[in-house]
């Protein structure tokens, strides 16, 4: 197996999160993407280490703090929708302008 | 684009059969978690992409970060998404327009566009086609546990930190004004 076909995965899924970043109205979607990121990068970090066959395991413990912290984003992500959604009973993210100047 | 390896040689090896038939199955999980027009749709398409990506683990020998992978990332963030989805349901049930217009979304394309063409193409040049010299045994657990406490333990101890924060910043975040429940109003999606 080539390395290259785990990281132009990895590539392309990111790819995709982006572009559901970018086009998607609706925050929780928003935050789905996010976590389309977030597995592009895991892939990337196990792939490389087993790579370079690292004896601590580096890349996969990476992998295993970037799930802990994307468990932890996505609790708070989700209660700041559901705030919002509770005072305007709307999630799309185009009506959160009251900072705009 | 020249590799050094032919694509008849690739597809000889039983392993990127595997590897094509999962990578195939994520990117359209991907594709259709950005582009369909149901909200409980995406979460579950995204479930498709998580699974993959654990497949992929399990065949690269990484197997303690696959499982947790499913327990945490499918297990629980997952039923999350679904909870907030839940919650955060338009009240009739009618779905209002979950993308942006079409303007904005053909630049969404154009820009990932061109970063997937702009990091695929430094990846080719980069790393052409170098082998994953996968181990013969999967990474033991053992190797993974000593190495957290060993090496990782201030980032461990850290993320104990994050998590706590996160718990309880969650809590604070999405409870009812203590006000609001003693005069005993209630919201939307309370």
């Amino acid at each position: 197996m080539l390395i290259n076909q785990f990281l132009l995965l990895g590539a392309a899924l990111f790819s995709l999160g982006v572009y559901g970043v970018l086009s998607r109205r609706n925050a929780v979607l928003v935050l789905l993407s996010v976590e389309l990121m977030l597995a592009a990068v895991n892939i990337n970090l196990v792939a490389f280490d087993i790579m370079n066959q690292d004896p601590q395991a580096g890349g996969q413990i990476f992998a295993l703090f970037v799930i802990a912290v994307a468990a932890a984003e996505v609790g708070i992500g989700l209660a700041i929708v559901l705030m919002i959604y509770r005072n305007r009973r709307s999630a799309n993210v185009d009506e959160l302008d009251l900072m705009k100047l | 684009m020249v590799l050094g390896v032919t694509f008849g040689d690739w597809i000889g090896e039983i392993e990127n059969w595997v590897y094509a038939a999962i990578a195939i199955a994520m990117v359209y999980g991907a594709f259709r978690v950005v582009t369909t027009k149901n909200v409980v749709h995406a979460a579950l398409y995204l479930v498709i992409t998580l699974g993959g990506s654990a497949a992929l683990f399990l065949l690269l020998g990484a197997e303690f970060v696959a499982w947790t992978l499913v327990l945490v990332y499918i297990g629980a963030i997952v039923v999350l998404f679904l909870f907030g989805i839940m919650i955060t349901r338009a009240p009739l049930g009618y779905e209002t327009k979950l993308s942006h217009p079409m303007r904005v979304r053909v630049g969404a394309a154009l820009v990932s566009g061109a970063l997937f063409l702009l990091v695929g193409g430094s990846l080719l040049d980069a790393y052409g086609s170098d082998p994953v010299p996968v181990a013969a045994d999967a990474t033991r657990t053992a190797t993974i546990g000593q190495s957290i406490f060993d090496r990782f333990v201030i980032p461990f101890e850290v993320i104990s930190f994050v998590l706590l924060a996160a718990l309880i910043g969650g809590i604070v975040i999405a409870r009812r004004d203590p006000e609001d429940a003693a005069v005993g109003k209630t919201e939307v999606g309370a």
